[in-house]
C-alpha cells in the first residue's frame, strides 16, 4: 500500500495529476483519514460523477459516496443537517447553474448557522462546483456564479486554477470548520501537472504570484489564469513584462498580495470570465483602486464576460477572455512610450 | 369503536407481503394494494371528544393519566407563555410574536414524545414546543425580542433554531436524522411546519429524502387553516396534506391536533417507528390559528370572528381539563398550584423581558467565520472606533 499523503508530511510525493483526478484524490485520502466525510450528489456514486471526479469512491468507502434523489435544494438541506449531526459532508452541484435551485439553503442557512447561533452550530461542508464555460457546452452549462457566493457573508469561496491547488485547496476545505465553495475550472479539469501530494501549499486566504513581472499586475482566478499567463508570454514578446496573481481563495480575499503586487507595477487589469457587472471582478478593481489609488499609473482595468446570457456553443468564443482581449486592456494602460 | 377510527395495517386489504424487487419500473403494479395502510385515516384519529368523553380503539392505546396531566400541565404553561409573549409586543419589548394560541397540544406532544437525544426543528410558531424540550422561555424569545437570531444553544437539548423560512429546516432535519443512522445513533428527529409550508419545493424534497434513505424523522404539519391571510384551498387540492404521504412511500396520519391524548398516541407510534429503523411518518394535526398570524397582521380583513368561535369549544385545554377531571386527575388544588408556578414563569418572562440586556456590537463580526477575515477584523475596528468617537463626543 502507498504510504497515504497528508497535507503536512514532510515526505515529498510528487504525481502527475490532471485537476479532476487531484480533486479526486483530495476525497479520497480525506476519506481514509476521516471517517466522517461523506460525499453526495446526483450520480456521484455509481457513475463516478458526470466529470468523474468521484470516480471510485463508492467502490472504495460504500454508502459514504451516494447517490441522491434529483434535487439540489434537497441535496444542499440534507448535507446541512448531516453536518449538524457530526459529519463533514461533501456536496457535488453537478453544474454551475443547476445549483441555482439550492441557493437558498446556502445563502439562508449554510452562509447563516454560525453566525446565527454565535458559533454554537458551525457548519464544515464542502459545495463543490464546476464552473465556467469554453467546453461548447449547450445552456445551463457554462455560468460563472462565482459572485453569487462571494456576495454572501459567512461563505468561503476558493477557486483552483490548477492540479496542485485543486488537491491541497480541497483537503484545506474539508478540513475547515466552516462552509467552503470549491469552484472548480471545468475547462482545466483536464489538464496535467505534477503534484507534490505531500508539499503544503499556501492555504485559503492566500493568493499566489504566478509569475514575476514588473510593467503590469494581471490579477485573475480559475480557468482564467493559464489564459492570462499566455498572454503574459505573448507580452513578453512584445517587449512588455506582466505580473500574473493567481487569487485561489475569493473568500478570504488576500489584499495583501494583491496590493503589494500592484504597488509594485502601478498598473493593474482583472481579468475573469464572469459578467463584469456588479461582479466579483467589480470588487477586486474596486478593492485597488480604494487601496492602489497612489501607486497607479492608468485606472484599473477590467476584461470580463459581456453582461449577457452565456452564449450558446458556437457564439462563446466571443464571449470568453481572450489573450488578445487581454492584451488589448494591457495596451490602453497609459503607458509612457505610447 | 368509532368508524373513523386508524385503519389497523393490512387490514383494509390483503397483508402486506413481501414483493419481489421488479426489474423494470414498467413491470411494478400501478398501484400496490399493499401499500394502502400507507394513506391517512379518512376522518382525524381522536382519543377524545371535544367535550372531554375517552373514544376507546383499542389500536391505538390511551397514553397513561400521569402523561396526560403533564401534557395538560404543560399545554397550561404553554398558553401562558403565548398569552405573555403577546403582551411583550404590546408593552414593546418583542419586535413581534406569531402566538401558538389554541395549538398548544401539537406544540406540547411534539417534544413530549422525544427524549433528551431526540432532535426538535421547530418554526418560528413553535416556541411553546421548544420550551416543552427544555429550551429557557427567556432565551426562546431573544430572536423576537431583537437581541439575536437565535438565543439559545441548540445543542443543549437537540433543539434547531425556530425557523422563519418556510420548509427549509425539513430538509436539515431529515439530514441529522441520516447523520444520527450512519453514526449508529438512536436519535430521533420531529420535523414541524405548518400547512402553508407544504406548498414549498422543500417540503417535498425532504420527505422524499427522508423516505429514500429512511431518515428517522416525524414530520408534523399543523394544519391551523391559514397561511397568514391564504386558506388551506389555496395550498393545495389534495384530499388531505396526510394523502401526500404516499406519494413518497410513508405512512401518512391524521390527527385531531386538538386532542393531546391522540396526538401523543399518534406522535409517540410514529417515534417509536422512525427509532426501530423503519423510516419516516407525516402527521397532519387539524386545528385552527386562533389568533392573528402575528401581532402585526389583522385576521378581520380575510376571516369573520363566527368562524373563530366555531373552535372554541373545540378549544384542547378544556378538552384536556374536562377529560382529566372525569377521570379524578385533576382537581382545583393541582389547578391553583399550577396556576401559581405558570405565572411565575410569566414573572420571569417579564423580568427577563424588561432587564437591560448588554449588546456588544463587536460580536456582529465574530461569528461569521470561525476566524474573522482580514476584511472583517478591519471593519470591526470601524466600528469600534465610530463608537469610542461617538463615547468621547457626549
Amino acid at each position: 500500500m502507498t504510504p497515504m499523503p497528508s497535507a503536512d508530511s514532510p515526505v515529498p510525493h510528487v504525481e502527475k495529476l490532471t485537476v479532476m483526478q487531484a480533486l479526486n484524490r483530495a476525497m479520497r485520502d480525506a476519506m481514509r483519514q476521516d471517517e466522517t466525510v461523506h460525499v453526495l450528489g446526483e450520480d456521484v456514486g455509481t457513475l463516478g460523477g458526470v466529470f468523474r471526479v468521484t470516480d471510485g469512491l463508492t467502490k472504495e468507502f460504500g454508502e459514504r459516496c451516494f447517490d441522491t434523489p434529483l434535487a439540489e435544494s434537497g441535496i444542499m438541506g440534507f448535507a446541512i443537517g448531516m453536518a449538524m449531526g457530526g459529519l463533514r459532508p461533501i456536496v457535488e452541484m453537478q453544474f454551475d447553474a443547476f445549483a441555482y435551485p439550492a441557493f437558498e439553503q446556502v445563502a439562508s442557512h449554510v452562509a447563516k448557522i454560525r453566525n446565527r447561533t454565535k458559533g454554537q452550530v458551525h457548519l464544515p461542508m464542502v459545495i463543490r462546483i464546476p464552473y465556467g464555460g469554453g467546453i461548447g457546452g449547450v445552456e445551463h452549462h457554462c455560468d460563472s456564479s462565482e459572485s453569487y457566493y462571494t456576495h454572501t457573508p459567512g461563505l468561503t469561496v476558493i477557486a483552483p486554477s490548477n492540479p496542485a491547488d485543486a488537491y491541497h485547496l480541497l483537503r484545506a476545505a474539508i478540513a475547515s470548520p466552516d462552509p467552503v465553495i470549491v469552484m472548480e475550472p471545468k475547462r482545466l479539469y483536464w489538464s496535467k501537472a505534477e503534484v507534490d501530494l505531500g508539499r503544503q501549499r499556501p492555504g485559503i486566504g492566500k493568493a499566489a504570484i504566478v509569475r514575476e513581472g514588473t510593467d503590469a499586475t494581471i490579477v485573475t482566478y480559475g480557468q482564467s489564469v493559464p489564459v492570462a499567463l499566455e498572454a503574459a508570454e505573448v507580452a513578453k514578446r512584445e517587449g512588455r513584462d506582466l505580473q500574473v496573481v493567481d487569487l485561489r481563495s475569493l473568500v478570504p480575499f488576500d489584499d495583501a498580495t494583491v496590493m503589494a503586487a500592484v504597488a509594485s507595477t502601478g498598473r493593474a487589469v482583472v481579468v475573469a470570465e464572469a459578467q463584469g457587472f456588479s461582479s466579483f471582478s467589480s470588487e477586486v478593481a474596486a478593492r485597488i483602486a480604494e487601496r492602489c489609488f497612489h501607486s497607479l499609473a492608468a485606472p484599473v482595468r477590467r476584461v470580463t464576460g459581456f453582461d449577457i446570457p452565456y452564449p450558446p456553443p458556437k457564439l462563446e468564443k466571443h464571449y470568453l477572455v481572450s489573450v488578445d482581449r487581454i492584451l488589448d486592456a494591457v495596451d490602453s494602460l497609459q503607458w509612457e512610450d505610447q | 369503536m368509532p368508524s373513523d377510527g386508524p385503519q389497523p395495517e393490512g387490514t383494509l386489504v390483503t397483508p402486506r407481503q413481501p414483493r419481489k424487487a421488479p426489474t423494470r419500473a414498467a413491470e411494478r403494479p400501478a398501484y400496490d394494494l399493499a401499500d394502502a395502510h400507507l394513506l391517512p385515516t379518512p376522518e382525524p384519529i381522536q382519543l377524545v371528544t371535544p367535550e372531554g368523553t375517552p373514544v376507546v380503539d383499542p389500536r391505538l392505546p390511551m397514553p397513561d393519566t400521569e402523561t396526560l396531566v403533564r401534557a395538560h400541565d404543560l399545554m397550561v404553561q404553554g398558553r401562558r407563555f403565548n398569552d405573555q409573549a403577546h403582551a411583550l409586543v404590546r408593552q414593546g419589548r418583542l419586535a413581534v410574536y406569531p402566538s401558538s394560541h389554541g395549538q398548544e397540544a401539537c406544540q406540547v406532544a411534539a417534544a413530549m414524545v422525544l427524549d433528551d437525544q431526540d432532535w426538535l426543528f421547530p418554526t418560528y410558531r413553535d416556541t411553546v414546543a421548544a420550551m416543552v424540550k427544555g429550551v429557557d422561555p427567556v432565551q426562546i424569545l431573544l430572536l423576537l425580542a431583537g437581541d439575536w437570531h437565535a438565543g439559545y444553544d441548540p445543542y443543549e437539548h437537540h433543539c434547531a433554531p425556530t425557523a422563519t423560512p418556510l420548509a427549509t429546516q425539513l430538509v436539515h432535519a431529515a439530514g441529522v436524522g441520516y447523520a444520527a443512522r450512519v453514526k449508529g445513533e438512536r436519535t430521533v428527529v420531529v420535523a414541524m411546519c405548518g400547512d402553508g409550508a407544504t406548498s414549498e419545493g422543500d417540503f417535498h424534497e425532504a420527505l422524499n429524502f427522508a423516505a429514500v434513505f429512511k431518515a428517522p424523522v416525524v414530520f408534523l404539519i399543523q394544519n391551523n387553516e391559514f397561511a397568514i391571510s391564504v386558506p388551506l384551498a389555496r395550498q393545495t387540492a389534495a384530499p388531505s396534506l396526510a394523502a401526500k404521504a404516499i406519494g413518497y412511500g410513508m405512512p401518512g396520519k391524521r390527527v385531531d391536533g386538538n386532542d393531546v391524548a391522540a396526538l401523543l398516541a399518534v406522535l409517540g407510534e410514529a417515534v417509536e417507528r422512525a427509532r426501530a429503523g423503519e423510516g419516516p411518518t407525516l402527521v397532519e394535526a387539524h386545528t385552527y390559528r386562533m389568533q392573528a398570524h402575528t401581532n402585526a397582521d389583522d385576521a378581520t380583513r380575510y376571516r369573520t370572528s363566527d368562524a373563530v368561535k366555531e373552535w372554541e369549544p373545540r378549544d384542547p385545554i378544556l378538552r384536556s381539563s374536562a377529560h382529566l377531571r372525569s377521570l379524578g386527575a385533576l382537581d382545583d388544588d393541582h389547578t391553583t398550584a399550577l396556576t401559581q408556578r405558570v405565572e411565575e414563569m410569566a414573572a420571569e418572562m417579564r423580568l427577563g423581558m424588561s432587564a437591560e440586556r448588554e449588546l456588544d456590537p463587536a460580536m456582529l463580526f465574530d461569528h461569521v467565520y470561525a476566524t474573522p477575515t482580514p476584511q472583517l477584523r478591519e471593519q470591526r475596528a470601524q466600528l469600534l472606533d465610530e463608537l469610542a468617537r461617538e463615547e468621547a463626543a457626549k
